[in-house]
């Protein structure tokens, strides 16, 4: 493999994020307990200079690099800039919630960049063993991040079964890689796409690794039915370890489908297409229903996660460009909920106490009344209503069904979100018409309150202005 | 100059910012907060005075329009525009919004700025709904209306507030989100989002009625129409005084409205096929309904049970246009038909608003609903027994009020279409004087009823302002109707013969699947 110094710049933002998670993993030994916080402001710094550098090297070309295995190209460019907005408001976030739990150590900065990094490989990526190679990059991480608070059982708990269920899931979908590589003779994209729109389901081969690979991709995500991690790995990590995973994988298992379904297999798009259908319905369903029925917080909003799952697969099904834009302005706008929600758990927890129940969101509105009404509009948001971010998004998908001539498919959309509002607007219930049990005013850093502002206005500010972010979407899928 | 200015804009954003300036400003100063609150609400009303004065009242054109891109790439626009059936509404909007404010003054003392705020972007919402020419736009509008309220009926509301207003909030969700299906599935056939643009779609039998359908679906839930009328109830009776006067003398109308915007125009056929069910339902709400407000023991269910059987008559003088057509051949007495709904409307929204205001007099004072717990207020509070006693005549539809010239124009309007239909609709004027004038006899006529009632004080100015306000309103349009008809018939004549003329495909080949 020819090595060329261009390629440097090509993948100059992964560099960054690795040097930054080297620099940490190394200042880290220097420090003393009490100036841990220096880690804090590197990794900030990192990130807010990757996305600088992000945007700086971006631009409409696409650039492929080290034989055709990495590409930079406007998609992945949006996917990386949203992952690093979230995972920069996760790390603000979940400062003070560190800080009193013990938690306030190097490792945990160096796995979430190292993380981070397995997410932009994915995004990037332009051949199959990339692709894993960034997957298995992430997954190993996030394994340890959720078992992170070592003396929590439930967090160990969960950890054996993300790790357990994870593995299974990698496998299938190395073993879907390896028969597409038996049928096609090759692994990257592009040449796995011409062999695949040339035999198409004449070869069983190339049909029995696209399910696996599928397999592989609605595990990742959490859809139906491949989601049981979800509500236990949810409920047994640490919340900020949660407002990560819930967040910026979801975009990275977004790249992940972009790229194999829309790039490589989209000769088989009829065939997926179904295959997404169900997928897709069930998810809704399942997700919308069991959610009704949770009492804490983190479970319900990881059933939500599903149900939003179901709508990011309708706007793939449709297998049009303006259905994969749409997923994809689903997808980032998602991540934005997600963190706003999970970001909201994390601040109203304080020294020896979790918030994870419904209950302990009670009177909000009085003991913080600026927090209420973020958490108000990102609920909003979630349930989909305008004038919030979540309508457009689903405004978006809606059409997209519709195109291709599936109204019974929007009104089964329609239908399970509306089952969904109820949830939502219980958590609304619950922080202004029921009166506080903890009457303690909200303790939370003058940074996290600022993150919070940004997260839950951008969910009236993108609704109300959802032109700019929806051009970007488009111009990936042109 | 007049018709340059983005007057429709200012009425939307002006109550919209100035209810969040409301809420950020806090309880710290609130006598402050409540009057810079009601400078906005009076301002806003000003403002709308322009669309009033500047409408052109021969054209049936839509005015004072304003059109920008806002999602280019969906071919969404940011569209505004109103006829001669919308403008009315904004300024009853606008209108009924500062008595809103006024009402909510001494009464509500947990977070007042709150309150008001929440009310004040209510306002700006609702203006938007009636002025949006867009369908997305609309709907933007028409769900974000939601919040507020659920906000509303939840934080300031009664025992039962959380159940009522959940109620409140699925029923109306879930009859809009097919109407957002059908939007959009009329969009690709439009290639456009623009509503006029759906006015003149050619659209198949089977489609226009599955459309019909979806329209109906939102449209019956919020006017209410028999069966899906019980979300009312609760909230009216769990709302605050003022909710219940915005849900009663505005939101209802958008259900109205969106007939006359969207099934109407855009599904004439549809409509011609299915109008006798609505034209029973509206019947049904007409009488049965009436017959439940007979017995309620609650006033505020009294009067939500008397705007349902209310809005059956506006939405029985809308559909009753086609058999009007079929039976005389004429469209004169469909254009009655119509105009007798929307003067019904605006009548309804002075007339359930002040029994609405009537109610939360009463209740500030006694903290109870209940019928049985009053009796013999005219003893102790004279000015108000006159108010009210006034009010109640014209919710009976007493001629020289406003609730006459509605009922009467749909009745007239019936008459023509049908001996047996205008029989049922005419219950209503003895159904409604049984139950308004029973209330009345118990609640504020009698002997004195206890000891409470002996120690009522009178009205106090606010109150005297807010209910002798409205009492001119209805008086006027009760005496001179003229204006606000003349202003409507443009619009009316135009939508009516919009209506006859068919919109299925020239060559009529039926549309057997959705697919577009």
């Amino acid at each position: 493999m020819p090595f060329e110094a261009a390629y440097l710049y090509t993948i100059l933002p992964e560099l960054t994020i690795l040097v930054t998670a080297c620099t940490v993993l190394i200042t880290d030994l220097f420090l003393r307990e009490d100036q841990k916080g220096i880690n804090h402001g590197l990794t900030i710094v990192g990130l807010f200079f990757t996305f600088c550098v992000v945007g700086l090297i971006g631009g409409d070309q696409t650039t492929t690099a080290f034989s055709d295995t990495f590409v930079r190209d406007p998609m992945g460019d949006l996917l990386k800039g949203a992952v690093l907005v979230v995972t920069l408001l996760s790390f603000v976030y979940s400062s003070s919630y560190l800080r009193n739990r013990d938690l306030w150590v190097g490792e945990y900065y160096v796995l979430m960049l190292l993380a981070l990094l397995g997410i932009m490989i994915m995004i990037s990526a332009n051949d199959f063993l990339t692709l894993y190679l960034g997957l298995e990059l992430l997954a190993l991480c996030l394994y340890a991040l959720v078992a992170f608070d070592r003396d929590s059982k439930m967090g160990s708990e969960a950890a054996m079964k993300y790790f357990v269920l994870g593995a299974l899931g990698s496998g299938l979908l190395l073993y879907g890689i390896s028969m597409l590589y038996g049928a096609t003779g090759a692994l990257g994209f592009e040449a796995v796409a011409e062999v695949a729109s040339v035999e198409g389901l004449q070869n069983k081969v190339l049909v029995l690794g696209l399910v696996f690979v599928i397999i592989g991709i609605a595990f990742k995500f959490g859809a139906v039915p491949f989601h049981m991690w979800v509500p236990d790995v949810y409920q047994g990590a640490p919340t900020p370890v949660v407002l990560f995973l819930s967040s910026a994988p979801k975009i990275a298992a977004f790249a992940m489908a972009a790229r194999i379904l829309v790039d490589s297999l989209s000769g088989l798009q009829g065939d997926w297409g179904e295959i997404l259908i169900i997928l897709s319905v069930l998810s809704m369903g399942i997700g919308n229903l069991v959610a009704i029925a949770q009492t804490n917080v983190k479970r319900m909003l990881a059933y939500s996660t599903i149900s939003h799952v179901g709508f990011i697969f309708l706007g793939l099904l449709a297998g049009t460009a303006a259905g994969y834009s749409a997923a994809m302005f689903y997808a980032v706008v998602y991540a934005l909920m997600a963190t706003g929600a999970f970001g909201v758990l994390v601040m109203i927890s304080h020294k020896g106490f979790e918030a994870e129940n419904l209950e302990d969101l009670k009177g909000l509105s009085d003991r913080d009344p600026w927090l209420a009404a973020m958490m108000t509009l990102v609920m909003f948001s979630m349930a989909g209503v305008p004038p919030m971010v979540g309508f457009m998004a689903k405004l978006l998908v809606l059409q997209a069904v519709i195109d291709i001539g599936m109204v019974w498919l929007a009104l089964v959309a329609v239908a399970f979100s509306i089952v969904g509002a109820f949830y939502y607007l219980r958590v609304v219930k619950m922080i202004y018409f029921d009166k506080a049990e903890i009457l303690a005013p909200v303790d939370a850093s003058a940074g996290a309150r600022f993150a919070v502002t940004v997260n839950g206005l951008s969910m009236l500010a993108l609704g109300m202005f959802p032109a700019a972010l929806l051009s970007l979407c488009e111009a990936a899928f042109h | 100059m007049l018709a340059e200015f983005p007057w429709l804009t200012l009425i939307i954003w002006l109550p919209i910012f100035g209810g969040a300036a409301v809420i950020a400003s806090g309880d710290k100063a609130a006598e402050l907060t409540k009057l810079i609150a009601l400078c906005v609400a009076v301002l806003t009303f000003l403002v709308s005075l322009s669309l009033w004065f500047g409408f052109d009242s021969g054209s049936a054109a839509m005015q004072f329009v304003e059109r920008s891109t806002w999602i280019g790439s969906l071919k969404i626009d940011y569209f505004l525009g109103v006829d001669g059936i919308s403008m009315p509404l904004i300024l009853l909007t606008t209108f009924i919004s500062i008595f809103v404010i006024i009402a909510g003054w001494d009464v509500i003392t947990y977070r007042p700025s709150y309150y008001m705020g929440a009310f004040l972007i209510m306002e700006g919402i609702m203006v938007g709904v009636f002025s949006a020419l867009d369908a997305i736009l609309f709907y933007f509008f028409w769900e974000a209306m939601l919040i507020p309220m659920f906000i509303i009926i939840g934080v300031w509301g009664g025992a039962n507030r959380v159940y009522a207003t959940i109620k409140f909030f699925l029923y109306t969700f879930f009859g809009s989100v097919f109407m957002l299906i059908a939007l959009i599935y009329m969009a690709f056939q439009a290639d456009s989002f623009s509503i006029l643009d759906f006015h003149d779609l050619q659209i198949g039998m089977t489609a226009q009625i599955l459309v019909f359908i979806a329209f109906l679906l939102a449209f019956a839930v919020k006017v209410p129409m028999f069966p899906v009328h019980t979300w009312l109830p609760d909230a009216h009776v769990e709302a605050p005084t003022g909710g219940s006067v915005i849900l009663a003398a505005i939101m209802l109308k958008i259900g109205g409205y969106g007939f006359l915007r969207f099934s109407l125009p855009i599904t004439p056929d549809a409509s011609a096929e299915l109008d006798w069910l609505i034209i029973s339902l509206s019947l049904i709400a007409v009488v049965y309904i009436g017959l439940v407000a007979l017995v309620q023991q609650d006033m505020k269910k009294l009067i939500a049970y008397s705007s349902i059987a209310h809005m059956g008559f506006v939405t029985l003088g809308f559909f009753i246009v086609f058999t009007i057509v079929r039976q005389t051949g004429s469209s004169e007495g469909a254009v009655m038909g119509i105009s007798g709904g929307m003067v019904q409307m605006i009548s309804h929204g002075f007339i359930s608003g002040a029994l609405f205001l009537c109610v939360g007099v009463l209740y500030d004072r006694m903290h109870t609903r209940e019928i049985s717990g009053y009796g013999g207020v005219i003893n102790t509070m004279p000015w108000f027994g006159a108010f009210a006693v006034f009010f109640a005549m014209a919710n009976a539809g007493l001629p020289g009020t406003s609730g006459f010239v509605g009922e009467f124009m749909v009745i007239l309007a019936t008459f023509r279409a049908d001996f047996w239909y205008a029989f049922l609709a005419a219950t209503t004027l003895i159904l409604a004087a049984a139950f308004t004038l029973w209330m009345v006899k118990r609640v504020i006529f009698g002997p004195v009823g206890n000891e409470q009632v002996a120690q009522l004080k009178d009205l106090n100015t606010r109150e005297t302002l807010n209910l002798g306000m409205l009492a001119a309103a209805t008086l006027a349009i009760g005496i001179w109707p003229k204006p606000l008809v003349e202003v409507m018939e443009p619009s009316i004549v135009n939508l009516v013969q919009q209506v006859q003329v068919s919109k299925l495909p020239a060559v009529a080949t039926p549309v057997a699947s959705l697919k577009p």
